[in-house]
Parts: C-alpha cells; sequence; structure tokens
C-alpha cells in the first residue's frame, strides 16, 4: 500500500470513528450515509462492473429488513401476537435479548438473501440488458405488494421493530449503537469490494459487461460468476437492511422495506452520480446525493419527489458517464491513462 | 378447495367477462407501448401516469359538470399534446441511446408526474360516475355495468381507428417507414423527429383514451401507475411488436388472469400477482430461447 493511501485510508477512518462525537445531532443521517454507501457500493458492481442494471437489489434490502426484525422478536416472543398487539405494548426486550436478537437477526438477514438470490440468480441473469431490468424492476415490487399481504410480518399495517432496551439509560447509546454497526458494514464492504478490484473476479465482471458472448467464448462460465457477483451484492444489501429496520424502528412493506420509488432509485442515482464501474464513484455520489437530499428535502417541502424526478431526469441524460467519467476525461493521466494524440485524432475522424 | 369461485361457477363467468372487457383496455394501452417500442426504441416506464393523467383530465370534466365520457375525446387531444412537449423536453435527448438510460429517464419523469397529480388532484382514491347503469345475465347472477362494455367498445372503435390510420395515412406511412429503418428513411426525406413527436404524441393520446375509460370504469389514484406500465409491458412481450390480434388476445388474457387471481388469491395480493406474473413469463421466455443458445433481444 502507498503511503498516500495509508494517510487517505486512517484519515478516513479516524473521521469515521469521531464522527459521531464531532456532530452528534446529525448520528442518525451519519448511519444512513453509511447504508446508502454501502448500497451504491454494491449496486456498482452489478449495474457498474458486469453491466447488469438492477433495480432489484431493493428485494434483498427488504429481505433483511423483515427477517432481521422477526428473528429478532421470534426468538424470545410469539410472532404473531407481537405483530397483532403493534409490539412493544405487550412484550419488552431485555438488554441481552436485544442484543442477542439482533446479532442472530444480522447474522439471518445476510444469509437468507445470500441464498435466496443464488436461487434465483440462474433464473434471471439469463436475462440481458432492459429486460433483465424490467424483470428486477417486477421482482422488488411484487415482493413489496405481497410482503403487504402477509399476516404474521404485519401485513399492511407495519411491524414495529423491537425498541432499544430501556435498561441503557445514555439517551446517546441508540444512535452510537446503529452508526457505529453500519460503519463497520461500510468498512467491511469497502473492503471486500475493495478486495475484488484488485481480483481476477473483477475482470471476469468486466468481460461480461464489455461482450458476454465472446467472454463465454473464451471460456468463462459467466453464469457462474454473474451469480456469486449478485450473491454478494444480496449479502451486504441483506446487512443494510437490517441494520436499517432497527434504526427507523418500524417497517412498513413498500414505503420502507420495498420501497422501489425511493431507496431502489437511489441506489442506482447514487451509483451513476459518482460514475459507474468506479470504486470511489458510488462513495462520493452516495455522499454527494445524501448532502443534497437532506439539505433541500427540507426546503423544498413536498416538491421533493418533484426535485427527486427532476434529478433523475437531468443527471440520467447529461451526466450518465457520473462525476469520475466527467473527470477521467478531464484528466485522463490521473487515472493511468496515457492518450496517443495521434489515435484521439483517428477516433475523431471516424466520427 | 375452500374457494367461493369453485363452489359458485357462475362466479368463474363473471370473471372471464370482467376479464376480456378489462383485458381489452389494456391492449390499447400496450399498443401504444408496441407503438413507441417499435418506433423510437425507448421503454416508456411513464406510460402508466399518462394513463392516469388522461384519467383526471376525464375527472376534472366530470366536476366541471360535463359527462365523463365525452373524455374519451377531449383527453386524447389534451394528451397528445402533452405527449408532444414531452418528447420536446425530455424523449427526444434518450431516443437512439442506451434502453437503460430511457428505462432510468421515464422513471424520474413518472415520480415527477406522479408527485404534480398528487398536488393538483389530491390523493384521495376518485371516480367519475357515468351513470350508464347495469346490465344483469344469466337470471342476475352476473352483474356488467355498461360503462366496461362502453369503454370496451370505445377502446377497440380507437385501435380499428388507428390501425387504418397507420395503413392509409401518409403519418402512417412516414411512422412505419421509421420502425423498419430510421436512416433508409431519413434519407428518403422523412422527417425523423417529427415523426417521433408524432408517435410519442399518438401514444400519450392513446393513453389518453385509456386513462378516460378508467376514470368511468374503475377509480383513480395519483400512484397506481406503475401496474398499468407492467401490464403494458407484459402483454407487449408476450405478443410482440406491432401484431395486433396478438396484442388484443393477449390482453383478454391478462385481463381474465387478474380477474381469477382477485377471486382465488385475494384482492390484496392482485398487483402483486401482476408483477410475479412478468417475472415469470420473462423467465420461461429465457429458458425457452437458453435452449436455442439465445437470449431475449
Amino acid at each position: 500500500m502507498k503511503k498516500s493511501d495509508l494517510i487517505l485510508y486512517s484519515g478516513l477512518i479516524i473521521f469515521g470513528l469521531a464522527a459521531p462525537y464531532l456532530f452528534p445531532a446529525f448520528k442518525v443521517q451519519l448511519t444512513i450515509l453509511c447504508i446508502l454507501i454501502v448500497l451504491a457500493m454494491t449496486w456498482n458492481l452489478q449495474g457498474g462492473e458486469m453491466g447488469y442494471n438492477s433495480f432489484g437489489n431493493i428485494l434483498f434490502y427488504g429481505l433483511g429488513m423483515y427477517l432481521c426484525a422477526s428473528v429478532q422478536v421470534g426468538m424470545f416472543f410469539p410472532l404473531a401476537e407481537w405483530t397483532e398487539s403493534g409490539g412493544e405494548k405487550t412484550f419488552e426486550h431485555t438488554t441481552s435479548q436485544f442484543f442477542q436478537g439482533m446479532g442472530f437477526g444480522l447474522l439471518v438477514a445476510a444469509l437468507i438473501p445470500t441464498i435466496v438470490a443464488g436461487l434465483i440468480g440462474y433464473a434471471i441473469l439469463g436475462l440481458r440488458g432492459h429486460y433483465f431490468a424490467i424483470c428486477t424492476l417486477g421482482l422488488g415490487i411484487a415482493a413489496g405488494e405481497i410482503a403487504g399481504g402477509i399476516e404474521i410480518i404485519g401485513a399492511g399495517q407495519g411491524f414495529t421493530t423491537p425498541p432499544f432496551p430501556k435498561d441503557i439509560v445514555n439517551p446517546e447509546a441508540r444512535g452510537e449503537f446503529f452508526y457505529f454497526l453500519s460503519f463497520i458494514l461500510l468498512i467491511a464492504t469497502f473492503i471486500f469490494i475493495k478486495w475484488i478490484y484488485g481480483s481476477r473476479f473483477k475482470l471476469i465482471l468486466n468481460a461480461i459487461r464489455d461482450n458476454e458472448d465472446k467472454a463465454e467464448a473464451m471460456g468463462i462460465e459467466t453464469m457462474k460468476y454473474k451469480i456469486v457477483g449478485w450473491m454478494v451484492s444480496a449479502f451486504f444489501c441483506g446487512l443494510a437492511g437490517g441494520i436499517m429496520g432497527g434504526l427507523i424502528g418500524y417497517i412498513d412493506s413498500t414505503d420502507v422495506a420495498f420501497d422501489g420509488r425511493e431507496m431502489g432509485v437511489f441506489m442506482v442515482l447514487m451509483a451513476i452520480l459518482g460514475g459507474k464501474g468506479t470504486l470511489w464513484g458510488p462513495i462520493i455520489g452516495a455522499t454527494l446525493f445524501h448532502i443534497f437530499k437532506e439539505g433541500f428535502w427540507t426546503i423544498l417541502l413536498g416538491w421533493q419527489y418533484v426535485a427527486l424526478g427532476v434529478l433523475i431526469v437531468v443527471i440520467v441524460i447529461y451526466f450518465p458517464e457520473g462525476l469520475m467519467g466527467w473527470l477521467r476525461e478531464k484528466y485522463p493521466e490521473r487515472f493511468g491513462e496515457v492518450i496517443d494524440e495521434k489515435d484521439r485524432k483517428a477516433q475523431v475522424e471516424l466520427k | 378447495m375452500d374457494f367461493l369461485i369453485f363452489k359458485a361457477p357462475i362466479l368463474m363467468v363473471q370473471a372471464s367477462l370482467d376479464g376480456i372487457l378489462l383485458g381489452i383496455l389494456f391492449a390499447l394501452i400496450a399498443y401504444g407501448m408496441a407503438l413507441q417500442w417499435g418506433v423510437m426504441n425507448i421503454i416508456n416506464i411513464a406510460q402508466g401516469d399518462l394513463v392516469i393523467l388522461g384519467g383526471y383530465i376525464a375527472y376534472t370534466m366530470y366536476l366541471a359538470g360535463i359527462h365523463p365520457g365525452w373524455g374519451v375525446i377531449v383527453s386524447p387531444i389534451i394528451m397528445f399534446f402533452v405527449g408532444w412537449g414531452l418528447y420536446k423536453l425530455v424523449i427526444n435527448k434518450v431516443v437512439d441511446r442506451d434502453l437503460f438510460i430511457s428505462i432510468l429517464a421515464t422513471f424520474g419523469i413518472a415520480i415527477v408526474f406522479q408527485q404534480l397529480m398528487n398536488f393538483i388532484f389530491g390523493a384521495d382514491v376518485v371516480v367519475a360516475q357515468s351513470e350508464y347503469g347495469t346490465t344483469m345475465l344469466f337470471d342476475n347472477s352476473v352483474t356488467l355495468p355498461n360503462s366496461k362494455i362502453f369503454s370496451a367498445f370505445i377502446s377497440l372503435l380507437y385501435a380499428v381507428i388507428l390501425v387504418i390510420y397507420m395503413k392509409k395515412s401518409k403519418l402512417g406511412r412516414a411512422i412505419r417507414a421509421t420502425a423498419q429503418n430510421a436512416r433508409a428513411a431519413k434519407i428518403l426525406g422523412v422527417d425523423t423527429e417529427k415523426v417521433y413527436a408524432a408517435t410519442f404524441g399518438i401514444n400519450a393520446a392513446l393513453c389518453g383514451v385509456a386513462g378516460a375509460l378508467i376514470a368511468i370504469t374503475f377509480t383513480l389514484h395519483p400512484y397506481v401507475g406503475l401496474p398499468y406500465t407492467v401490464r403494458s409491458f407484459m402483454i407487449v412481450i408476450v405478443a410482440g411488436l406491432g401484431n395486433l390480434p396478438a396484442v388484443a388476445i393477449s390482453g383478454m388474457g391478462l385481463g381474465m388472469f387478474e380477474e381469477f387471481a382477485d377471486y382465488i388469491l385475494g384482492t390484496e395480493f392482485r398487483i402483486g400477482s401482476v408483477f410475479m406474473l412478468l417475472v415469470l413469463i420473462l423467465v420461461y421466455r429465457r429458458f425457452k430461447l437458453s435452449r436455442k443458445r439465445e437470449y431475449l433481444k
């Protein structure tokens, strides 16, 4: 590792550890930012590196959210009675029960979506291009509609996740717990994806994006790698969903968990804003997007969805390569690209 | 099995008739989608929201005291210009580009439309009363609202008008030529930019008709656009682009599927089953093609 990288990473980690104490009022926002970055990075693995623009990663996020909360409740209390009584009124988690439940819940929230991704991957990933996009869009919305009809997880009226144990009197504890949980998830995701970026796996994903038929002809079992790539995304999306469910404290089938209209689009938008197919793009994109969203949401007052829609159109039409793509065009040498002037001229003439 | 529909077989007749009448309406929306997909090669996620907007135009007329049935003439005229404007504003920048860009851009448009409709018309479920009465069949055991029969008839009428227009008129020929080969059409003097704008306008007008019919037969709500998009997408991928009888038949099939799903699974799973059917159809097609080492294009 280079020295400058070392300084950058340690600086970011120190900032991340100190952030909840430096900005105690923004703890929840910082937690959401960590989750958003995780979602954008894992979406980028599909959309950016593999060329499979998925609208369906929200499926794993929502699945993780429901599973984590259900396990956390179901381990100690009957789930059906919990949802019927609206949660915390009749039952109460002790401190150890809460953390045990959360731990097991997150484990399940990571594993089940991964398995689901593996199972449906063979069928869904055989579709290409826009068929894949529409199919995953349908999958995400279908999941939301179906979850909204299942009684045991609260159906249409929602599901209250266990409240933070009352024995812990420190009022800051809840925010700090969820912040550090999501920060650890962010670091784990970053390390894992950084490792992927240095591996052969990333090259295979790129080969699939650039020309899947040729990649197959070169002897790569593309289907296997596509499924593994999707499973990696599902793993982290499930964890992110589990943490987010605990943070929000209330799960609704279409507005919180399988929220294709918000979270499902946000993750695509953030990755595109920062630049698909780059390591840092989604991180920068998510940060910018979150700052923009939180900064303007309150000013716009009701017009936020109109602003969001316009933002999507503008970003998609005018900046499809994103910030990193723009920088790359402007300063190619920084990205280790050498441009031959003759070659460039020849290309311009060809157009 | 303890389902009402198997205990009372007459309900099957009811569901089938409802489904067929509903399906003709879906087929009209799907025909618009097939048109723009075939000509401009874009997938319009905002299709359903154009439908709902067309419905609100009829609803506004109803509020103003005009019979909402006239919406089937007024709404397409207004929607044609909405579509034209939308093309000039956004869509002309996504034609000829990656399909994913058109999906995302129209998704953004859909969100804007939903929210604007929410501001203007409110978040309540509304319906425009047509007061056409109902028809009773089979000893009063099957009820058919006349508005549904009216809507199926108007849908068929518009479909026939459109087919004749596409075959005979100059613009129709230009649209078909552009769909076959945009570049060749351009060389031969067709103003493709204008053709694209007209195509999108016609599509929006069809959505306007369908919306006005939905306003009198069903209910309107600002956020129910996406299921209509998905239904029309589904019909198009089953029937193919530009095969009108197949569009009509698969539309009716989808309508019947929905009505039966409604009875068997329950109303709360109705929309979910539509989206699941989309996934299943795509997966089925994928496995069928993969035997020939091909994929959906």
